[in-house]
């Protein structure tokens, strides 16, 4: 794998492998010493135009354990915010001997076009462009549902078989995206729940079933229901009439939360709006898999650059 | 003035002629003509039609002559084949009153590459809340008769209805650029199944066909002539072609690239395709080609917009939109409507040079090839094919989405008031064109040959 832009470029032996050398690179955290000497010698730039704190930890930590050398990069105060260009940026640390580039851009595409363009010669990790993709979000995600289905057999395994149920604003979501073509790609069965408002206007090109009713769906005992996070400003751009009702019809309550099997795992990406798309009942509860994401985001996130710079898998 | 003798060209109806061209005008169309001392030009092989005439040129100038200026964008035009462009209103400052219109007017004249016919703005500084200065543009040196937004739509529909009403005063025409800004805020391409799989933020088609409809209403209500821009979607033409059978005096252009392209072409988010109205879907350009074949849609416009290199080698969301279009028409009309047999090459003198000219009022003096009518001609090879390269683009600005394509048909000569502006696919140099320009005028000045009345 050259560069890791949208899940949509993954084939399923390619997604299983990621998920494969991810298991690797968990082993690794359970030692006393938990560094790997992989990409000793190499430096990694993380590129981030958006905030992000939570993912730029999780990408460094990644990159640590690799022995990596990592260079943030933020575009706030910088000669960004001065007009510079996404391709001078790129060039100009390119220029200076990074070996992979790790962005995460308010613009849809701008991964692709660092990877595509010509500008620049180095793998590139997309950690996340505009609303279109988050594909190490998706990996990380399909990793922890299979860590929680398969357990110590997980390896070699895809999601086939299994139903998960996607819920909140799946039209500006990239995370949403991402996991469309990824789980469907593993085997899943993929149903997105929004108010017609948040649904993308050509349903039929993606790859799920799209829903308005929630009730309806959670009746039918998903094995995975992932809450996405609502931006509350959306309600200004008439998407929703108040969080409140949002909260009544899209929101993972603890009403719906008691109505759940005891065996569907409840997901979120985070940061979490407690009390409008989640409830701290199912936030918090066993079924709840929020912590292990985000561990399980730094493997893979390892299993990644170690494919975009070794060309191999762990 | 010596006059020069096109010997052995293709008329649009197919028959070969020669045509005999003195002091500007076309004096004998015919077989054998006798030299008489006229320099002869073999165009054996070549396919001559009037002189193409543009009614949606973005020349830039003033204010934004780092994209393109009235002579740069002129000799875009002469390498397109086109003698005479409408430039729109959108400069810095906004061509809405008589002093910007009558200095577009003079750096056209200047120029000599091609006529340059100002287009007036609607509203004051295209802010869509009071009326420009309609009726003194319209009596000025510039006569505009086209007015235009174009870049913004007059969407307050109460100055939409007193503009269409006020500018029927000297026969003029408004030319909406058709775009319900709540509706596309913030849009960035086509809303479909593209968009959705890009993440990036729809502009859906019933923007486009929402004015649409609004705006054949007035027009019929006001008995107004409404002039609709750059027309892209099936839903816009159905709304088209039930107005012109209910006898509403609304016309319609539609663009070279809105002819060929979709919106498949954005899914590597090079901006150079970024564009407004944004590319359709394959459903979208079939109805076009339709509808400009049967006359539904009476023109091609190129809405020709030229951006500097740093404004598309960046994030598609911060991306101008906008493509140059001037050179390429020709070739793009001739691959998407020619060579799939919706029209002939009758049809395309009527939509690239007759019917604009009409439309724009200017029919007296272009779009029109017969004897003793002003010498603008072009003349082209249809059976060439060749690779687009920037070469290939005499504009200031490179941001075309067919570089690397390759095109069929080649503009050999282009020919305006009896002298080449274009020579053997060869822009003529600046000064022999104006030379030529000052020539023509002063031979014709007072004397009665004054055609450019609208
Ligand atoms: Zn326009």
């Amino acid at each position: 794998m050259r560069h890791l832009l949208s899940t949509a470029d993954l084939a399923r032996d390619e997604a299983i492998g990621l998920l494969d050398s991810s298991e690797d690179m968990a082993t690794t955290a359970d030692r006393a010493h938990k560094k790997l000497p992989a990409l000793r010698g190499l430096t990694i730039v993380n590129l981030f135009f958006e905030d992000s704190t939570r993912t730029r930890i999780s990408f460094e930590v990644a990159e640590k354990r690799l022995s990596a050398d990592v260079i943030n990069f933020a575009a706030k105060g910088s000669s960004v915010s001065k007009g510079e260009s996404l391709k001078d940026t790129a060039q100009t640390l390119t220029a200076m001997g990074v070996d992979a580039v790790v962005i995460r851009h308010g613009a849809s595409g701008a991964a692709y076009q660092l990877a595509n363009r010509g500008w620049i010669d180095v793998p590139v990790v997309n950690a996340g462009d505009g609303t279109h993709e988050h594909p190490t979000q998706a990996l990380l995600d399909a990793y922890t549902i299979r860590k929680r289905v398969h357990g110590s057999s997980s390896r070699g395994k895809g999601l086939d078989g299994l139903r998960v149920t996607i819920v909140g604003d799946i039209a500006h979501s990239r995370v949403a995206r991402s996991n469309a073509w990824l789980l469907t790609t593993l085997g899943a069965e993929v149903t997105m729940v929004a108010p017609p408002t948040l649904l993308p206007h050509a349903r039929e090109s993606f790859p799920v079933v799209m829903e308005s009713d929630l009730d309806a769906v959670l009746a039918t005992n998903p094995d995975a229901v992932m809450m996405l996070r609502i931006q509350k400003e959306r309600m200004h751009h008439a998407f929703f009439p108040s969080e409140r009702e949002f909260s009544q019809l899209w929101g993972l309550t603890a009403e719906r939360f008691a109505r759940l099997s005891e065996r569907t795992l409840v997901m979120h990406p985070g940061p979490m709006n407690r009390g409008l798309e989640i409830c701290s009942e199912a936030a918090d509860s066993p079924q709840s898999t929020v912590i292990e994401q985000v561990a399980n985001g730094v493997f893979v996130r390892m299993a990644v650059l170690y494919s975009v710079l070794t060309g191999s898998e762990a | 003035m010596s006059g020069l003798l096109f010997a052995g060209a293709t008329l649009p109806d197919g028959t070969l002629s020669d045509i005999l061209v003195r002091d500007g005008f076309v004096e004998r169309i015919g077989s054998d003509l006798k030299a008489d001392g006229c320099e002869v030009i073999d165009v054996g092989g070549l396919r001559v039609l009037p002189g193409l005439v543009d009614l949606h040129t973005h020349l830039r100038e003033p204010g934004f002559e780092a994209s393109e200026t009235v002579l740069t964008g002129t000799q875009a035009a002469a390498a397109g084949g086109f003698t005479t462009v409408f430039a729109m209103a959108n400069t810095s400052p906004v061509a809405d009153n008589a002093g910007v219109v009558e200095q577009v007017l003079g750096r056209g004249i200047d120029s000599g590459y091609a006529t340059v016919q100002p287009i007036g703005a609607v509203t004051v500084g295209l802010g869509g809340a009071e009326l420009a200065d309609l009726g003194s543009m319209a009596t000025s040196r510039a006569r505009v008769r086209v007015f235009s937004d174009d870049g913004k739509c007059v969407h307050d529909p109460l100055l939409m209805r007193r503009a269409l009403e006020y500018v029927s005063t000297f026969g003029g025409v408004v030319a909406q650029h058709a775009q319900e800004p709540r509706l596309t805020s913030g849009s960035q391409m086509n809303e479909g199944a593209v968009s959705a799989r890009l993440g990036l933020t729809g502009w859906p088609a019933v923007a486009e066909e929402a004015i649409i409809a609004r705006d054949v209403l007035l027009a019929e209500y006001t008995n107004s002539r409404l002039h609709v821009c750059h027309l892209s979607t099936a839903g816009s033409v159905e709304i088209v072609r039930s107005a012109k059978a209910k006898g509403i005096k609304v016309t319609a252009e539609v663009t070279p690239h809105h002819l060929l392209l979709t919106d498949e072409t954005a899914s590597e988010y090079d901006a150079r395709f970024k564009v407004n109205p944004p590319l359709r879907t394959n459903a979208d350009v079939m109805a076009l080609r339709q509808a400009l074949a049967d006359g539904t849609i009476d023109i091609v416009a190129t809405d020709h917009a030229p951006h500097p290199s740093e404004h598309k080698e960046c994030e598609w969301n911060d991306a101008a939109f906008g493509m140059v279009g001037l050179e390429t028409a020709l070739s793009i009309v001739q691959l998407a409507m020619v060579e799939t047999g919706l029209l002939d090459w009758v049809g395309i003198a009527r939509v690239m040079s007759h019917q604009p000219a009409v439309i724009g009022g200017v029919d007296d003096a272009a779009g029109v090839l017969a004897e003793g009518r002003i010498a603008d001609l072009v003349f082209i090879d249809a059976t060439s094919r060749s690779t687009l390269t920037t070469d290939d683009l005499a504009g200031k600005s490179i941001n075309s989405p067919y570089l690397g394509m390759e095109l069929p048909g080649r503009v050999v000569h282009t020919v305006r008031h009896g002298y080449f502006t274009q020579r053997d696919g060869v822009i003529v140099s600046a000064d022999v064109v104006s030379r030529a320009t000052r020539d023509y005028d002063n031979s014709h000045t007072g004397a009665g040959t004054e055609v450019t009345d609208g």
